[in-house]
């Protein structure tokens, strides 16, 4: 049994080159708080500053958990920040039909929303992909047009407001945690035990591995699909609340820049856009990685919209930065294990 | 002998048979669609999509993507007109044509390295790029909007050159704009490029199957070179372009514009995996799609169904070859 | 005195210890057809590697058209004449037939411009030159496999081809396809063209060769004009006495039927199939390509599911309509294509053995039990003895033969009636190859119903009991494997070529 000695019951996904990927950005966090502690330490290392950037990053967050499930199956998702501007727009609307009504009731009716949009915007792309066959990519971006374009129908390119009895989720917070964050750390961990520690999450992997050989193992990849394409409307559907009650308003432009940057998050957090490989940890992460980043500019530069580019500027480099040391350090590792096989 | 059938499975026959019959449709409907003024309306409206289709094309058919090309337009673009406006560089046209082109082949070169020559994934490398490219042009060049009317005449006198002038019966004229000509002379040019030299052909080859390509004897990183630097050059050639058209300088104009273009690539039959694809269904698709959505008011549709026709366009006719490939492959069963 | 096109002296070639080639010598003339005949692992492909110049043997001299070249690179091996024609062919799917066939000389001459009207009338000549016609405006993808292969020849035709080697060139065809490849075999030598035909099955060395090149275990152990060869010598130098297995015997005749399949068609692939499979039976299932038998196994399995008929398991009637189908009732399928259809490379060993029992190990909340887990994988790597120091590496870190164990372990994982091997040991060294027998051996004797998907006579023989023969998608005969022996197998599937015609 000397053999298994080494199989410890760690996460069935442990694969070194991954926990490399995890330890990089720890370092790369460790390294960010430090460095503009020491650059600032009268604004950064503060909790107010902390609190911040939590409320900062919760939606953003989430919806890289959403692209990040459908990267895992070797697709991808161009849709969810329209799923949630649409998600966002309807709750909005149903707020300020029942704002002097109901409000209470309407704020449980705009959860409900997020309920029944997010997934049915989902289930769409899943059937695009997992039934008609058109590449993910494609689909979503056909749906990502598709339900900015429903928006805009509805609101007619105006923004629509929110009801104070809402801002809760985007502005309340419990002991000092900003709500929209705990909801964020409540999701991450979520999701990251469904993709860890369940048998969707095990066929996901699988799926996204090697889609034919999962096929002839008795894996339904079209449900696989269809759950992860609706997985991640639902958790598109909830950012979109979180950003109506954090900026009380709607708008189906909102956040247009966040598509690409979800998936800039997922591949820096190590999420393998091919499918198959990556960890919901490595993607928050990344996530707190960019966040400091974000707001140590800020701080260090001073002017808030000058260090807006700059961060912009930062992220690009910083993502080419990674695959280069990806690179380098897989060809590394290929050479010494040749090594290996040689002398061995 | 072509049968219908065999047209019918050219995604090119179907867009322009599309194209035809919505023309008809519209024109019934509304008759003023077939007036000069509203054909050179829309023609002008295809003119930079069109443009960067042309690059989104050859990198399409060698298999890659290239989501970066909007990011270098506007910086070639805002570069060059900036230094117009500081007096470094004499406003001559043609000067800053080939400043902007230069700039926008230094960029794609730079996308190129990590492309063809450390062979990193293309969307991947774009994407950080994009937000490099623009964030460095916000942050150390500027973010102030330029009005092309008070720094320079000559691409002032460029937004209003035309390169067709036509008199309205019912009096006043209908323009083409000039820059239509560039579309065509580039669309011919890369048409040229991909169907009678050999590295267009090995575009199509890297994009069909890359080892084979290695196999013949293409050099796959020089043709990887060539696509992004040449998508590059055409991105700032580009990016002057819109600035004349658009008679002003804005560093936050362009980039969101890159998944448009490439829906409307891929809806001209160009494929998302590689090898395939054409410059005239490449023009047909961003005809079709800027068709749809400036036509819908004449239709007496409001102009905010205009996303919503145009996110159906991309499903339905990305739909179109999936179902081709089945019914080819149950003909050939 | 005929030309010499080739000559090599004993070359060697070892990988990572195992010796692939010892000390070989052979010769190939102008204008000859030879066939190099050898099982899996035999060194066939690594032969053909160094004459081509992918590898370097070890030890050895290689002479190309009289001149001796030490250290052989591709292009020295292109410029001698010498074209391998791939299974893959390397084809170009999106471009036409005619730029496919052009395509090589035009880079080889350093075009920098397409001149469309030559690259159609070059690839008109080429194709007249092996007397064939396919349309040049075509695109490759839309051509069948037969003319993908016929437009890879005429493409190794333009190189000034003088020995072309191609590589079991008739895996993918259909009888009537094999004829019209030989055809233009004949042709080829006519023109002067040697041809050196790798297979390693014996109906073709009959029908086609002048001389035969037998490889087994890395060493030549003949080399004899094909008159003098038989059926039976040629299975007989292919295997070798030595390594004869026993052969399989089914003992408990009367054990229950696992498997009964009646009347079973689907349009374009076989029709009317009846069999049946009792419990403990290693039952084998042959024929040439295009006989339906990859076809019916896929029918079994609900990949391609079967449009009439029916199949009952254990007595009793399932309808089999998806995959889901037939696992949930105990089908497994070990596929042909182990790399793209068996195994998740990258993944781990014990994930690939555990994906089918996954569920077995969800306990409170659909939470997966890992400890179960891993204990569960590394129960299949030693009771398969899958050579692996830890199942946690990713299964690309195997050789052939211990991934086909990985296979066959996620199928034995979930406890299935029937298992269904296609081309079992394709791809896997002679050693693990009896080593897998022995392993389908054991199960079956627990009490699996086994069936075989190969074309692989010798390999039949060894592990089946029964044989079942089937042509154009039609079950015409049927074996005991106890009453025939391999060179009467070999005739009846030669049979059924010639009744095709």
């Amino acid at each position: 049994m000397a053999t298994l000695a080494q199989d410890k019951p760690k996460s069935w996904l442990s694969d070194l080159s991954l926990d490399g990927t995890i330890i990089r950005l720890f370092i790369i966090v460790a390294a960010l708080f430090a460095i503009f502690s020491l650059a600032r330490p009268d604004a950064f290392p503060t909790v107010r500053n902390l609190q911040s950037m939590a409320f900062q990053s919760a939606e953003i967050g989430i919806l890289a958990l959403a692209v990040a499930l459908a990267m895992l199956t070797g697709g991808i998702d161009l849709s969810i920040n329209s799923t949630a501007n649409l998600t966002a727009v309807l709750a909005a609307l149903l707020l300020t039909n029942f704002k002097d009504t109901a409000p209470e009731l309407a704020v449980v009716g705009a959860f409900l929303i997020a309920l029944v949009i997010g997934p049915l915007c989902g289930a769409f792309n899943g059937f695009l992909v997992a039934h008609v066959g058109i590449p993910p990519i494609l689909a979503t971006l056909g749906t990502m047009t598709l339900f900015k374009g429903i928006g805009t129908v509805i609101t007619k390119g105006a923004a629509i407001f929110a009801i104070p009895q809402f801002a809760f989720i985007g502005n309340g917070d419990i002991l000092g945690i900003p709500i929209p964050f705990i909801i964020f750390l409540v999701v991450a961990a979520l999701v990251g035990m469904m993709m860890s520690r369940t048998r969707y999450g095990f066929e996901v992997y699988l799926l996204g591995t090697n889609p034919l050989a999962a096929r002839f193992s008795g894996i339904n990849n079209r449900s696989v699909l269809m759950r992860t394409y609706i997985t991640s409307g639902l958790l598109s559907a909830l950012a979109g609340l979180i950003s109506l009650g954090r900026t009380n308003a709607a708008r189906v432009d909102f956040g247009e820049s966040y598509v690409l940057l979800t998936i800039m998050i997922c591949v820096l957090g190590g999420i393998n856009p091919a499918g198959g490989a990556g960890r919901m940890v490595g993607v928050v992460l990344a996530l707190v990685a960019l966040q400091l980043l974000s707001t140590g500019m800020n701080m260090v530069l001073f002017t808030s919209s000058g260090a807006n580019f700059f961060k912009e500027a930062a992220w690009g480099a910083t993502l080419l930065l990674v695959l280069v040391v990806e690179l380098i350090s897989a060809r590394w590792k290929q050479r010494s294990r040749r090594k290996l096989k040689s002398e061995g | 002998m072509p049968s219908i059938r065999n047209l019918l499975m050219r995604q090119e026959v179907i867009i322009g048979l599309t194209i035809v019959a919505l023309s008809i449709f519209i024109g019934l409907v509304n008759p003023s669609f077939f007036s000069t003024a509203n054909v050179f309306r829309i023609l002008r409206a295809t003119i930079i999509v069109g443009m960067f289709a042309m690059g989104v094309l050859i990198v399409l058919i060698s298999g890659g993507i290239d989501v970066s090309f909007p990011a270098i337009a506007v910086f070639a673009m805002y570069v060059t007109v900036s230094l117009i406006r500081s007096g470094t560089l004499p406003d001559n046209l043609i000067l800053s044509y080939i400043l902007a082109a230069l700039i926008g082949l230094g960029l794609g070169l730079f996308n190129a390295i990590f492309i063809a020559w450390l062979r990193l994934p293309t969307l991947i490398v774009t994407l950080g790029t994009l937000s490099l490219f623009r964030g460095v042009l916000l942050f150390f060049v500027g973010s102030q909007r330029i009005r092309i009317a008070e720094v320079s005449p000559s691409l002032t006198e460029l937004s209003r050159a035309n390169l067709l002038t036509v008199e309205n019966p019912g009096g006043g004229v209908a323009n083409l704009h000039l820059a239509f000509a560039f579309l065509i002379v580039l669309a011919v040019i890369v048409w040229l490029l991909l169907r009678y030299t050999m590295l267009g052909r090995s575009i199509y080859a890297i994009g069909g199957d890359r080892e084979a390509a290695e196999r013949v004897g293409f050099n796959i990183r020089r043709t990887q070179f060539f696509i992004y630097a040449f998508v590059g050059l055409l991105a700032g050639i580009t990016g002057l372009t819109f600035s004349a058209l658009s008679r002003e300088a804005d560093p936050f104009s362009i980039v969101g514009i890159e998944l448009d273009v490439i829906a409307a690539v891929v809806l001209g039959g160009a494929s998302i995996t590689g090898g395939r694809g054409t410059v005239i269904g490449t023009l047909l698709g961003v005809l079709l799609i800027t068709l749809m959505s400036s036509s819908l008011v004449l239709l007496g549709i409001s102009s905010d169904w205009q996303r919503f026709v145009v996110g159906l366009l991309i499903i339905i006719g990305t739909t179109i070859p999936v179902l081709q490939a089945r019914l080819r492959r149950r003909v050939a069963a | 005195m005929s030309e010499e096109i080739l000559r090599v002296q004993g070359i060697s070639k070892s990988f990572a210890g195992v010796q692939a080639l010892n000390h070989v010598d052979l010769t190939i003339n102008r204008g000859e057809i030879a066939c190099l005949v050898g099982e899996n692992g035999s060194g066939k492909s690594t032969f053909i590697k160094i004459i081509c110049g992918v590898y370097t043997p070890d030890e050895g001299e290689i002479f190309l058209n009289g001149r001796r070249y030490k250290q052989l690179r591709p292009i020295d091996s292109i410029h001698e004449g010498v074209q391998v024609i791939f299974q893959d062919f390397s084809l170009f799917p999106n471009l036409t037939v005619a730029e496919n066939i052009a395509l090589n000389q035009q880079v080889a001459q350093g075009r920098r411009f397409v001149n469309w009207r030559e690259v159609n009338a070059i690839a008109r000549q080429a194709l007249e030159r092996i007397n064939v016609s396919i349309p040049l405006d075509v695109t490759v993808s839309e051509l069948s496999v037969a003319n993908k292969q016929l437009v890879a020849i005429s493409r190794a035709m333009l190189q000034n081809a003088r020995l072309i080697i191609m590589d079991e060139p008739t895996t993918a065809l259909t009888h009537r396809e094999v004829e019209a490849l030989y055809k233009v075999v004949r042709g080829l030598q006519a023109q002067g063209i040697s041809v050196l035909f790798v297979s390693h099955k014996l109906n073709e060395v009959q029908a086609l060769a002048e001389r035969v090149i037998i490889f087994r275990n890395g060493m030549k152990v003949i080399d004899t004009p094909a008159q003098e060869m038989t059926q039976e010598k040629i299975a007989y130098y292919m295997t070798g006495h030595d390594i004869a297995e026993s052969r399989y015997e089914y003992q408990a005749k009367d054990a229950p039927i696992a498997l009964e399949v009646s009347n079973l068609s689907r349009k374009g692939a076989f029709s009317d199939v009846s069999f049946r499979l009792r419990a403990g039976e290693i039952v084998g299932v042959t024929g040439l390509l295009g006989s339906g038998r990859t076809e019916l196994a896929l029918a079994l399995f609900g990949a391609q599911p079967a449009e009439s008929g029916t199949i009952s398991l254990g007595g009793q009637t399932v309808s089999i309509r998806s995959i889901q189908d037939a696992v949930r009732h105990g089908i497994g399928y070990v596929p042909e294509d182990r790399l793209t259809e068996g195994l998740f490379l990258e993944q781990s060993i014990a994930n690939n053995i555990v994906v089918r029992i996954m569920k077995s190990f969800a306990g409170r909340g659909g939470l997966i039990d890992s400890v179960r887990k891993a204990a569960e994988a590394s129960n299949w790597v030693q009771h398969l003895s899958i050579k692996t120091r830890n199942p946690q590496l990713p299964v690309k870190s195997l050789s052939g033969g211990n991934q086909q164990r990985v296979v066959i372990a996620k199928w034995l994982a979930s406890l299935p009636r029937v298992l269904i091997l296609n081309g079992p040991t394709v791809g896997v060294d002679v050693g693990s190859k009896e080593e897998i027998h022995t392993i389908i051996k054991e199960l079956a004797q627990q009490g699996l119903a086994i069936l075989v998907i190969s074309d692989d006579i010798p390999e039949l023989f060894q592990i089946c009991n029964r044989i079942l023969l089937m042509q154009r998608g039609r079950l015409v005969n049927e074996f005991e494997t106890q009453a025939i022996d391999e060179a009467t197998l070999a005739d009846h599937l030669l049979e059924t070529v010639n009744q095709g015609q």
